[in-house]
């Protein structure tokens, strides 16, 4: 039975009828749960899921369905997040079909197994390292980014062969729809399902016994997934966030440097984005002139009145709003708006906002902000940046802006993160050279291009052995002449081996 | 447990003093290690013995030996590890550079088992120390000569505020569970490796789970008898040869053809007499059971009428010694502990088949082990095996060695485990993979800023296919439109 259910969205100028096609839902609890993980195993088991053909044929079902309903993906997040149709069409939906044909084409080369040297300690022998899939895993997605949080992981999990349950984000309840509709049309649906829903589904996800989660959210709820692993002794990938921080130097071409603050800061759903620039750190001389470069290409950029500008994402929900409100309001940062602060509940905006000379143990620098408010801590020398950085919990970024050489690998050294951009920000998770992730409390786990095969793929080691070349010094009865074989041979020493097939003792 | 925590508040310091980081402090470690077993080689012996009754050439076989050939290869290995990782970066994004750096955790904990104590101690803290960590090292207090040794040793050779050997049983353990680490690293039990896991959940801190499972051993038809021989003497060493059976990549049950049962036994009778001699009281170069609570766990798995009836050798238990002869057992119940629980013991169950082919079926109904050995010269089979089993490794025509191959990772997978260790992946599993991307103010591309027209919205569905002959035919203004 399917309802429609038709409304219209009055708070933007266009008027947009948007069909929300729900099935009569069946409720997923235990039973349910069980069920559709016979399936699955049984399905694994049955051995589809690791051919090659079928990996293929899924994935270029992915890029046609990205291909084919790009304006309805566009729709559902305006819909969900008010999403600007080029940050949809770029972050999204584009990274999305990058990262399909990569493994497309890279599939080959992936699936091949990797031939390892073997020394004289095992000879004869050869060695290699076989990739296998895990078997039935379990995706659970984001809300800001849904479509491409959603299917950047199953692409990987699909490359490498398993058979993949996706919980997509209740909060952004459009794209959830629209990922179990067409999932469920495109692909294998006896592999690869979408299971909706809020805590109560996930939590019946997270009893079952999966291969591996891959998990893309906050450190409360990644908490939650890695104790629920622990049950089953399931390993996990956690993409998690932090507080993401932009030092800033001086002697720097300020204008680029300012535009990709604010491009990987607003640009990306208004820094509703776990690399998002959370904060700056400059010094109290340089403070001014940056703020005011911050101002002048906010206005080219959003115009006069950036609350209501087209090319920024919304809130995502009244919850948010709530708590961003709260950051701004703390009594440690009345009057160190400098500028933006107007904000509209009614339609779930506030305009892109600068704070200066913060507290340190103001309630905007000690929660993730996930918003467009931008701190900007001031400090005497910029090296002075690195304690503040460090006396906090690992980030998923660290962005740095500097002409200075010394200071760059003084950052790279020093500063730990998943990952670090000079000279940029946000940038490195378009590279699917490098593995993206997290390292203490914003992850564990890294994917991207191949990492992504890896994160869902069993690396087993094979030991190719003959029978011939068999050291009778390996058994028993011991003996000393036995044991001066095997420390040269433990040892990769030919000579100590030769000199103890003799019977001499190398000294 | 004050002490304790005083402990990890000078091994955090350590680290941010950033003394662990340089190449020069790890190789020193590397070579403290190394000085620490050859100075101490009869005192590890005589620690091995008493508690295990493991023979010198076992101990240096299974635990020195391979401590020292890791300390080795991580030492000439060490530079290139540490170096940055150049990666490719597409066109695109030029003037770029990218790369990815490994840098330490910080402080982890290592927790380790009483069959291997030596190396199952020191072999990751090799790991731990070439990342350029702080460690603490538990022992497992059930090789309490080891733990002691360890204790006492460690803090003469290497940086005694950056390494801790902590002694004690589950009280101390789960003190130290409760603490925040960079890292955990566990060989155990999947019973306690579930306890360590949900632990570390509350940090959110990643760890490495060495587990066990029942290693099964397939052998095929050999035609060769010299083949058959070499084949079932690698079993017997396989089987009792590391711990008398109690070692996560022991030999735990093997799979073979009716008809070739009664060979096999045979073989194996006279190959246990060879190595281990004929009085089951006076058994030689074979290990104890670690201790009277495994004894009689191992005694009660042969209690089970259905399982005693199975013996076809050995099977004698001697309680004051601790000792259990090499035992061989002829199709036991398959719902029986014997076939249903890891035997960590020198008990051997022969399952017989009708075909040997149906040894995957009876591997893949069961938890992925381990490790999986099988005995053939069929190329089709061994491929079959391959794509059609899943375990930790996979050695053909032997037992045992790929655990002294370093450039092979050693880990699990299910319930065997996860992560991986040895050589590189040592090195790897202590360290943090960071992504560094520099790019400089040079060549700036304004179609990556709002506000948002056709013409960056073309630019961009070209840049994403690195469609550069169209891009540069868009930036020369000679393609209006694209489909």
């Amino acid at each position: 039975q399917l309802y429609f259910d038709c409304c219209y969205h009055s708070s933007t100028t266009e008027r947009k009828l948007e069909l929300m096609a729900t099935e009569k839902k069946e409720v997923f609890d235990a039973e349910a749960g069980a069920a559709m993980m016979k399936e699955l195993r049984s399905t694994f088991a049955s051995g589809k899921t690791k051919t090659h053909q079928w990996r293929v044929t899924q994935l270029q079902s992915l890029l046609r369905l990205a291909e084919d309903h790009e304006k309805d993906i566009v729709d559902a997040l305006r819909s969900d997040l008010a999403k600007p149709e080029l940050e949809s069409f770029v972050h999204e939906i584009a990274m999305m079909k990058a990262s399909c044909k990569l493994a497309l084409k890279e599939l080959d080369h992936w699936m091949t197994s990797e031939k390892v040297k073997t020394s004289i300690t095992t000879f004869p022998s050869s060695a290699e390292i076989v990739s296998e899939p895990l078997g039935v895993v379990l995706v659970i997605s984001a809300w800001n980014y849904p479509f491409l949080l959603s299917l950047d992981p199953v692409i990987g999990a699909i490359a490498a062969g398993n058979a993949v349950v996706l919980k997509p984000s209740e909060i952004a309840a459009t794209t959830s729809s629209l990922l179990a509709k067409y999932l469920g049309e495109y692909l294998d649906s006896s592999a690869i399902k979408v299971i909706e829903g809020a805590v109560p589904e996930t939590s019946v996800l997270l009893e079952q016994k999966w291969d591996k989660i891959f998990y893309t959210g906050n450190g409360k709820v990644g908490r939650v997934v890695l104790a629920a692993a622990a049950k089953h002794l399931t390993p996990v990938v956690l993409e998690l966030g932090g507080k993401s921080p932009v030092i800033v130097d001086s002697n720097i071409n300020l204008k680029v440097a300012t535009r990709r603050i604010i491009a990987g800061k607003w640009g990306g759903n208004n820094g509703q984005a776990c690399v998002s620039p959370d904060y700056i750190i400059t010094t109290k001389d340089y403070a001014p002139k940056l703020v005011d470069a911050l101002k002048t290409e906010l206005k080219n950029f959003y115009g006069d009145d950036q609350l209501n500008s087209k090319d920024l994402s919304r809130i995502v929900s009244s919850n948010h709003f709530a708590r961003l409100i709260k950051l701004l309001d703390d009594d440690k940062v009345s009057g160190k708006v400098v500028h933006g602060g107007q904000r509209d509940e009614s339609n779930l905006k506030i305009a892109p906002t600068i704070l200066l000379d913060v507290p340190e143990d103001s309630l905007i620098m000690t929660e993730e902000i996930f918003g467009p408010l931008l701190p900007i801590l001031t400090v005497d020398r910029v090296e002075d940046s690195y304690k503040i950085i460090s006396s906090r919990s690992k980030p998923l970024a660290a962005y740095l802006f500097t002409n200075n050489k010394k200071l760059k690998e003084e950052f790279v050294r020093n500063v730990s993160a998943g990952g670090l951009v000079t000279n940029d920000t946000t940038l490195h998770l378009a590279v699917h050279t490098l593995p993206f992730g997290g390292v203490g409390e914003s992850g564990m786990g890294a994917y991207h291009g191949k990492f992504s095969f890896d994160a869902f793929s069993h690396k087993k080691a094979v030991l190719h052995r003959s029978f011939a070349g068999d050291a009778p010094a390996r058994y028993p009865p011991y003996t000393p002449g036995k044991l001066r074989f095997l420390k040269a041979l433990l040892n990769g020493s030919i000579l100590g081996l030769i000199c103890a097939l003799f019977g001499w003792s190398k000294a | 447990m004050v002490e304790q925590e005083r402990s990890l508040a000078e091994l955090r310091e350590t680290f941010r003093s950033g003394r662990t980081r340089g190449i020069g402090w790890r190789k020193a470690q590397l070579r403290a290690l190394l000085k620490l077993m050859d100075d101490n080689e009869d005192q590890i012996f005589n620690a091995l013995q008493r508690d295990l009754g493991k023979h010198p050439v076992e101990a240096y076989r299974d635990e020195v030996g391979v401590v020292k050939k890791s300390a080795n290869y991580s030492l000439s290995c060490i530079d290139k590890w540490m170096a940055p990782r150049q990666g490719r970066i597409p066109l695109l994004f030029f003037p770029v550079r990218g790369q990815v750096l490994p840098e330490p955790l910080g402080l982890v904990l290592i927790f380790s088992s009483w069959n291997f104590p030596i190396s199952l101690s020191l072999d990751p803290l090799i790991g731990a120390l070439s990342a350029g960590n702080t460690v603490v090292l538990k022992p497992s207090e059930l090789a309490s000569e080891c733990s002691s040794f360890l204790a006492k040793t460690i803090p003469l050779y290497l940086d005694r505020k950056a390494v801790k050997v902590i002694e004690g049983g589950t009280d101390v353990a789960e003190h130290l569970l409760k603490q925040k680490w960079d890292k955990i690293f566990f060989t155990g039990s999947p019973r306690v490796g579930r306890i360590v896991m949900s632990a570390a959940a509350e940090h959110l801190t990643p760890v490495t789970l060495e587990l066990g499972g029942k290693c099964p051993t397939i052998l095929d038809s050999l035609s060769d008898s010299s083949d058959l021989k070499v084949a079932v003497k690698r079993i017997a060493g396989g089987k009792w040869g590391p711990c008398s059976g109690q070692a996560c990549i022991g030999i735990d049950y093997v799979l073979v053809e009716h008809k070739f049962a009664s060979t096999l036994i045979e073989l194996l009778k006279k190959t246990i007499k060879r190595f281990y001699g004929e009085n089951p009281k006076s058994l030689k170069n074979l290990c104890r059971i670690v201790n009277k609570h495994q004894f009689d766990r191992l005694r009660n798995i042969l209690e089970d009428p259905a399982v005693a009836a199975s013996i076809v050798h050995g099977g004698s238990l001697d309680e004051e010694n601790l000792t259990i002869e090499p035992t061989i057992l002829l199709d036991p119940p398959l719902d029986a502990e014997i076939m249903t629980e890891e035997i960590f013991g020198p008990l051997l169950p022969i399952i017989t088949l009708s075909n040997i082919h149906e040894s995957i079926e009876f591997i893949n109904s069961r938890p992925k082990p381990l490790a999986i050995y099988a005995f053939t010269k069929d190329e089709t089979f061994k491929k079959e095996i391959l794509t059609e089993t899943s375990s930790g490794s996979l050695t053909f025509n032997d037992v045992m060695i790929q655990f002294i191959c370093d450039t092979l990772p050693f880990g699990g997978v299910g319930q065997s485990g996860f992560g991986r260790y040895h050589g590189k992946y040592s090195f790897d599993t202590f360290s943090h993979e960071k992504a560094v991307l520099e790019r400089s103010f040079f060549l700036e591309l304004e179609s990556r800023y709002p506000p948002w027209n056709e013409f960056k919205m073309q630019f961009i569905r070209l840049a994403y296919s690195f469609d550069y002959f169209r891009l540069l035919l868009l930036f020369l203004g000679l393609k209006r439109r694209f489909t």
